[in-house]
């Protein structure tokens, strides 16, 4: 049992730590979540150049990670300082994609920062199930033609290509669609970013892996996602404890700082052991990604499970015990407590992991 | 990161998991897997058991007699005792008082002591908690007054949990009101036989007779019995509380409990479907499932880091919260899941030799009763209310 991360993530967590914390004001971040595209493109490069994407990618696809553990450390240092870059959603989720599809060279693309792409999978009946496709694929002499709607596609906008799921004869594929094919309505994200209502109509797509494969396709992304995601959240948990901690030691009411109230200081301890208890619930997931089976189904479908959970106490928790101030948009904390619960509206919610856990309970 | 036991854990799990199915009599494991009460016979066989194999003070350094093993042999051997439904070892002398004594008590009370707990002639007690001092246990007002070589003794312990069985008691007793009150408190051992001490039984709500009360006036107590200096016995207290941190998440045993209400959700049948497949149910089983498997983990961190030398801080707190509570869930999940059998009280079905019919099923005939048990379990060892004070003051520190 080593319970340590190896010396080249170490190296890569402070990397990332470094940078952010030097060049990563979130005032600017806040700022471009408003805004178009949603995100600071020259921010995604210097993470592209400092190895952040690469770390996502094992080294036969140009990375020099790729495992769950690099994964984790990535996103827990981006969701320290609240990194709206699309790491996740233009790199890590497509990249994997096109990776099991033998696409190199737009993986390569990836890594270096130079291409993004996305994934337009789920649609809008479907409330996260990614098998719910009523996207159309019809065969056309040189390739297929696409139809049908995708919702709340994450930075769409400035993609070159997106990976869409749709349903043939022989089941849910996957394609890769040009962006000039699609239509985007664009909108920004209550916790600040963006995203897009994706339309098809005849779009030209070229088929991605085997026809019928696009399940097991979606559901090794997903994986990724949610530990990406979960790992995401631990991150802002820590950010919001140490801001808890530090608001409890130096506010002041009735003549004492709040924090030698024992109404707040229970409510923090039941925050920190749940926070311990996410942790525990990431490094699970993280190493469950080199497992199989319905025993990495459930340990995964535990950790989002848990992260909503816990997401949500810590985003609440933290804003009652802070008070007012933590209503203003001014005030840093509810951008994060932001971003804590939407991260429960992406590839699934608490609910919809319970259920798989048990599902899958049945199946082992 | 590294979330797998070495190849030589592993062996020595096998090891100790052969060793249980070969030795553990199979009378008691049943007993200990139906919650039935086990009796001072039942306990003690299973202790001489234990030492005989020299696995009794699996705690122990080897310096004591003890196996020497580190934090992580001594949680899987903890573990897999659980996993054989395995009569859980008394703590008080051999994980409480025992260690203690190694740090803080004389050559003479080592060698006198320790053995004697090993081998069935003493069985020790606990004198803490006092009728005025329960969470506050600094309060505490059992005097111990110094007259020539003895203390003179007068006060009133309470919760004194298997008192009824005790040779001895580790008390706590005030022999000083200056100062602070932790700082007039000392570490006494004091033999039951005693004139003056007295044994009264608490009825506990699930009808149980586990825990007492514990009378002392005017029991003169040896000098020599003194552990430590006079004065110092919270720090000594402290030392003890703190001592066991390898199994304070009761990791094993929940996941035996789980595995016990798994198999009986199974069995049991609502709307000709199994109760596991309710989803209301299947919910509850699965929420408590989920939390018990981010809680191993956790409790794997705090090992890796004992195993490492480290000391746990918070997470010792953290871990009883969370540990009782998912005991407790346990608990209720399976009352609920025997309906309305689990309104029965049977104790003569856990009879060796019973014939039934039962009323709920066979290893199921005091789930009330085990459950209004467990409520004990976020009171005692520091309540979860001072756990939290713990977790805030380490980290937040006010």
């Amino acid at each position: 049992m080593e319970f340590t991360h190896t010396d080249t993530r170490r190296m890569l967590a402070d990397t990332i730590d470094r940078y952010l914390r030097d060049k990563y004001p979130l005032a600017a971040r806040v700022e471009a979540g408003t805004t178009e595209p949603g995100f600071q493109p020259a921010q995604y490069e210097a993470l592209a150049e400092l190895g952040v994407i690469a770390a996502l990618f094992p080294e036969d696809q140009g990375g020099f990670g790729g495992e769950g553990f690099d994964i984790a450390v990535v996103f827990e240092e981006l969701g320290k300082r609240l990194v709206n870059e699309p790491v996740m959603d233009n790199a890590l989720v497509p990249g994997s994609i096109l990776a099991a599809a033998g696409q190199s060279d737009a993986v390569e693309n990836i890594i270096a920062g130079a291409a993004r792409y996305a994934l337009a999978a789920e649609e809008p009946q479907a409330l996260y199930d990614l098998t719910d496709v009523e996207t159309r694929a019809e065969a056309t002499g040189d390739g297929w033609a696409l139809t049908g709607a995708k919702s709340v596609v994450k930075y769409a906008s400035g993609c070159d290509g997106f990976i869409v799921s749709a349903r043939t004869d022989k089941g849910v594929s996957l394609f890769l669609v040009g962006a000039d094919q699609v239509s985007l309505r664009d909108y920004v994200t209550v916790d600040g970013g963006r995203a897009a209502e994706l339309t098809l109509d005849g779009a030209a797509g070229q088929l991605l892996g085997d026809e019928g494969a696009g399940e097991a396709m979606l559901q090794e992304a997903a994986d990724r996602a949610v530990l990406a995601l979960s790992a995401e959240a631990l991150g802002i948990m820590q950010t919001v404890r140490e801001m808890t901690i530090e608001y409890l030691r130096t506010r002041k009411q009735f003549g004492v700082v709040i924090g030698k109230f024992q109404a707040l200081q229970h409510r923090m301890a039941e925050m920190l052991l749940e926070i311990e208890q996410a942790r525990s619930a990431v490094i699970n997931a993280a190493n469950a990604l080199s497992l199989s089976g319905a025993e990495r189904a459930r340990i995964i479908a535990a950790a989002k499970y848990s992260i909503g959970r816990i997401g949500r106490l810590v985003a609440e928790e933290s804003i009652q015990m802070h008070g007012g101030i933590a209503m203003t948009w001014e005030y840093d904390l509810g951008h994060f407590a932001k971003r804590l619960i939407l991260i429960d509206h992406e590839w699934g919610d608490q609910d919809f992991h319970l259920a798989r856990f048990i599902e899958h309970g049945h199946a082992a | 990161m590294d979330l797998n036991f070495t190849q030589e854990e592993v062996e020595f799990r096998e090891e100790v998991r052969g060793w249980l199915a070969e030795n553990l009599p199979a009378d008691l494991a049943r007993k200990v897997r139906s919650d039935a009460p086990l009796t001072k016979d039942d306990m003690v066989r299973w202790q001489l058991i234990l030492h005989e194999k020299g696995w009794l003070t699996y705690s122990w350094p080897a310096e004591f007699g003890g196996t020497g093993w580190g934090p992580v042999k001594q949680f899987i051997f903890e573990e897999e005792m659980a996993y054989a439904c395995a009569p859980r070892i008394l703590p008080f002398g051999l994980k409480m008082l025992g260690p203690v004594l190694m740090k803080f008590g004389t050559k003479e009370q080592q060698d006198y002591y320790l053995p004697r707990m090993c081998d069935g002639t003493h069985w020790w007690c606990q004198g803490y908690s006092e009728p005025g001092a329960g969470s506050d246990l600094a309060s505490l007002k059992t005097a111990a007054v110094r007259d020539g070589d003895h203390y003179i003794v007068n006060g009133q312990k309470t919760w004194t949990t298997l008192g009824q069985h005790a040779d001895w008691i580790f008390c706590l007793v005030r022999t000083s009101t200056d100062g602070k009150p932790q700082e007039g408190i000392s570490f006494l051992l004091i033999d039951m036989k005693t004139p003056g001490i007295e044994v009264r039984p608490i009825q506990t709500i699930d009808g149980g007779r586990e825990v007492n009360e514990v009378w002392l006036t005017d029991v003169k107590v040896p000098v020599e019995n003194l552990v430590g200096e006079e004065n110092k016995g919270w720090t000594y207290a402290k030392y003890l509380l703190t001592h066991e941190r390898t199994n304070i998440a009761g990791v094993g045993k929940s996941n035996q409990e789980l595995a016990r209400l798994k198999e009986l959700a199974a069995n049991q049948k609502r709307n000709g479907k199994p109760l596991a497949e309710d989803p209301f149910f299947a919910a509850r089983m699965a929420k408590v499932e989920i939390a018990l498997m981010n809680m191993e983990i956790t409790n794997l961190r705090v090992l890796a880091q004992a195993e490492a030398g480290g000391s746990p801080g918070a997470e010792s707190s953290m871990l009883k919260i969370l540990g009782t509570e998912i005991e407790q869930e346990l608990t209720d999940l399976t009352r609920r899941a025997l309906g309305r059998s689990a309104q029965a009280l049977t104790p003569e079905a856990d009879d060796q030799g019973f014939n039934g019919p039962y009323v709920a099923p066979e290893g199921f005939q005091n789930a009330s009763g085990v459950y209004f048990n467990h409520r004990k379990t976020t009171i005692y060892g520091g309540s979860t209310e001072i756990q939290k004070n713990i977790i805030n003051k380490m980290i937040v520190g006010l």
